[in-house]
């Protein structure tokens, strides 16, 4: 239930950081690179894309951030119900 | 230029994340809290990058890129001035207020504060203006895409008629947002809002390398671009001499005070991200957060515009514009082509006959100009990603407002939780057709379009007024809330009715009131018009509101505890030690930005 961002962003990163690296060995010395003034640029940036990810993906399973249904903690319910007196409140002061 | 199997794969990848994410997070929506407001439960870095992702759609990205072509730095302006200190207010001064009354929208915070007709006139103003910025931005999209041609072989391949690209990027991109919101609502909004950020500053940080390393630095960008272009203050004392053609004043005022003090502090597109934070320092913190990032953004997409005009006009074009490969036969400024009369397929000349070139190809075409195949899959993937990002800030705004501030409070009231969440959901869907439905009405008549900007334009001109008096000011009435922002709506018509900016024909940019026989004043730019026009509303908006309310009763001031700064308690920081103080970041955001105005004198 509960989803770290950094988790699916990481994943993410690190897969199209990989599809780039492999595809910059596979054709490395190609005219293809002409644009980018002979560097390539699909090894380079896919190496530290994978890099940013495998660390995102590192950080998420470390850590904490998280989202959860209001009610399953009892911050939340606690929150919910101040969110209905408040929305009572305002109900009553608006005059209906 | 064709795109091969790589870069399909990489936007399939993101496809597949975005919708992934939306499927995933379907399990945590129980409630309308969940769906509207995240339940409230959602840490401080992610809400403050969601904060500028929403704001970064399409038309910054491609705007920004073709306001650096045609101003150069001076356009990040609209960054250090027309942002950052409108951002660490909001952060600062107004989320106690936002965060600290439970709002769960800005129109109801109106409702807290003064009264039902208040909340009313802003919801459905803002419900109604939500969807149709939205669908000008698709339509926007979905004209670069098609200029592109990289989507062409792909389509004939299909046995499609290439014209049908317009169609099939408003509908894939809309079913996509549509999806992943419907199913996860503002957590699914926020945590892929976070992703198109990465996905952005993947995309465009190897342009800008690529781009500065090729013309040698900022040094010698600053040699090549044409002249003033790297300078963001010089001439500012005098509006023939700069770019933009406004002075000092009416830039701090205009932009640096009004407009974006009202678009980051009212707008409840970006303030809804910061509503949904877990704690009230998280709520604070978020602006202040996304705050850094937006400073640095200028290099990200302003830079690449001013690369796009200095190159020499030798360069072999990236062939967007027409497919025939005419495009080397149109005028040019660097990698800029002139613009192409979309009906009649002809360039386009102004009055004087000088070429107009279509600058908001500058991005498009340095992404052209400099990426392979592979990494172009990217850098569209990322273009992608910021028109998604800036949709779905529309979308869950409009959903949210829709269902609280105008279902929820005139159509049925009283209903049951589940009953509200299944109507935020079919508002999703309600808000994604009008949007598309808008973004054919802008393509039938762009004239139109504009002329619902403008009217929409004088309507939240006034709001800021509203808001600093409401909070700051206990006295301040609900009638007085009322009557000002009308006068501030009046007084914005008004202005832009009895004004023209330099060489224009009386109509959309002005003088209508009069049919141009007698002009107030005349402008050098149309961009120091819209200043001016801010600034006059805010000010009506300011005097009336305050003489209305001295001569209403006030509101009984124990009603409004929470609600006004003099009689709410200062939010304690709870917790966190002194760096992660909201104050702390603020006044850190503040100095560096300073930094950065020097370094681009």
């Amino acid at each position: 239930m509960r989803l770290d961002i950094r988790l699916p962003i990481g994943l993410m990163f690190a897969v199209i950081g990989a599809l780039l690296t492999v595809y910059g060995i596979a054709f490395s010395d190609n005219a293809i690179y002409e644009r980018s003034l002979g560097i390539n640029i699909n090894l380079w940036w896919g190496a530290i894309l994978l890099a940013f990810g495998v660390v995102m993906f590192w950080l998420g399973r470390r850590g904490t951030s998280s989202v959860q249904p209001a009610d399953d903690t009892a911050e939340g319910r606690n929150l919910e119900q101040r969110e209905a007196n408040v929305e009572s409140a305002g109900r009553k002061r608006g005059g209906h | 230029m064709n795109l091969t199997a790589i870069d399909w794969v990489i936007m399939a990848v993101y496809l597949v994340f975005v919708l992934g994410i939306g499927f995933w997070l379907r399990r945590s929506i129980r409630t309308s809290t969940d769906f509207f407001l995240s339940g409230r439960s959602i840490p401080a870095w992610v809400c403050g990058l969601a904060f500028i992702s929403a704001n970064l759609g399409a038309q910054e990205v491609i705007g920004m890129g073709a306001s650096g072509a045609q101003y150069g730095i001076a356009t990040s302006h609209f960054y250090w001035i027309g942002a950052i200190p409108a951002m660490v207010f909001v952060g600062i001064f107004m989320m106690p207020f936002y965060y600290g009354s439970r709002a769960r929208s800005v129109p109801e915070y109106l409702k807290l504060r003064f009264d039902e007709k208040t909340r009313g006139f802003n919801a459905i103003t803002f419900a109604v203006m939500t969807v149709f910025s939205s669908g000008i931005s698709m339509y926007a999209m979905a004209k670069i895409i098609k200029s592109l041609h990289l989507f062409d072989e792909a389509f004939a391949w299909a046995h499609v008629a290439p014209e049908r690209i317009f169609d099939a990027s408003i509908l894939i991109s809309s079913l996509i947002v549509l999806i992943y919101i419907f199913l996860g609502g503002l957590t699914s909004a926020i945590y892929n809002e976070v992703l198109q950020f990465f996905l952005i500053v993947a995309g465009f940080l190897p342009l800008v390398w690529l781009g500065l390393r090729n013309v040698g630095g900022l040094s010698g960008l600053a040699e090549k671009a044409p002249a003033g272009f790297m300078h963001s203050w010089k001439g500012m004392s005098n509006t023939a001499e700069n770019p933009l053609g406004i002075e000092w004043f009416g830039l701090a005022m205009g932009l640096g005070f009004v407009l974006s003090f009202g678009y980051w502090c009212t707008d409840f597109l970006v303030v809804q991200r910061a509503m949904a934070a877990e704690s009230m320092s998280a709520a604070r913190r978020t602006p202040l957060i996304a705050a850094v990032p937006k400073m640095f953004f200028p290099f990200l997409v302003i830079v690449p515009g001013i690369i796009a005009v200095s190159l020499p006009s030798t360069v072999p074009m990236p062939n967007t514009v027409a497919s025939d490969g005419s495009t080397n036969a149109l005028a040019r400024k660097g990698i800029i082509p002139q613009k192409v009369d979309e009906k009649t397929g002809k360039p386009e000349f102004d009055t004087a006959g000088n070429p107009v070139l279509d600058y908001t190809l500058a991005i498009p075409n340095m992404l052209m100009f400099y990426f392979p195949t592979g990494i172009l899959g990217l850098g569209l993937t990322a273009l992608l990603a910021s028109f998604m990002s800036g949709m779905a800030g529309n979308v869950t705004a409009f959903n949210t407002v829709f269902t609280y501030d105008i279902y929820q409070s005139y159509i049925h009231p009283g209903a049951t939780d589940r009953h509200y969440l299944w109507i935020g959901r079919i508002a999703t869907v309600g808000g994604i057709a009008l949007s598309i439905a808008a973004a054919y009405a802008a393509m039938q008549s762009e004239n139109i379009m504009n002329m619902l900007q403008l009217v929409f334009g004088f309507v939240n001109a006034p709001l800021l007024a509203t808001f600093l008096l409401g909070m700051f000011w206990k006295r301040a009435s609900a009638n007085g809330a009322f009557f000002g922002l009308l006068a501030g709506t009046a007084a914005a018509a008004i202005h832009h009715g009895l004004t023209l900016p330099e060489g224009a024909a009386w109509g959309i940019k002005g003088g209508w009131l009069t049919g141009g026989s007698w002009i107030a004043h005349t402008y050098h730019r149309e961009m120091a018009a819209n200043f001016w026009t801010a600034i006059w509303a805010w000010a009506i908006c300011f005097i009336v509101t305050v003489v209305v309310s001295l001569f209403t009763a006030p509101r009984d001031e124990r009603e409004l505890v929470g609600l006004v700064y003099s009689l709410t308690e200062r939010p304690k920081d709870e917790g966190g030690s002194w760096y992660n103080r909201p104050i702390t970041l603020g006044v850190a955001v503040l100095l560096m930005t300073v930094a950065l105005n020097f370094f681009f004198w």
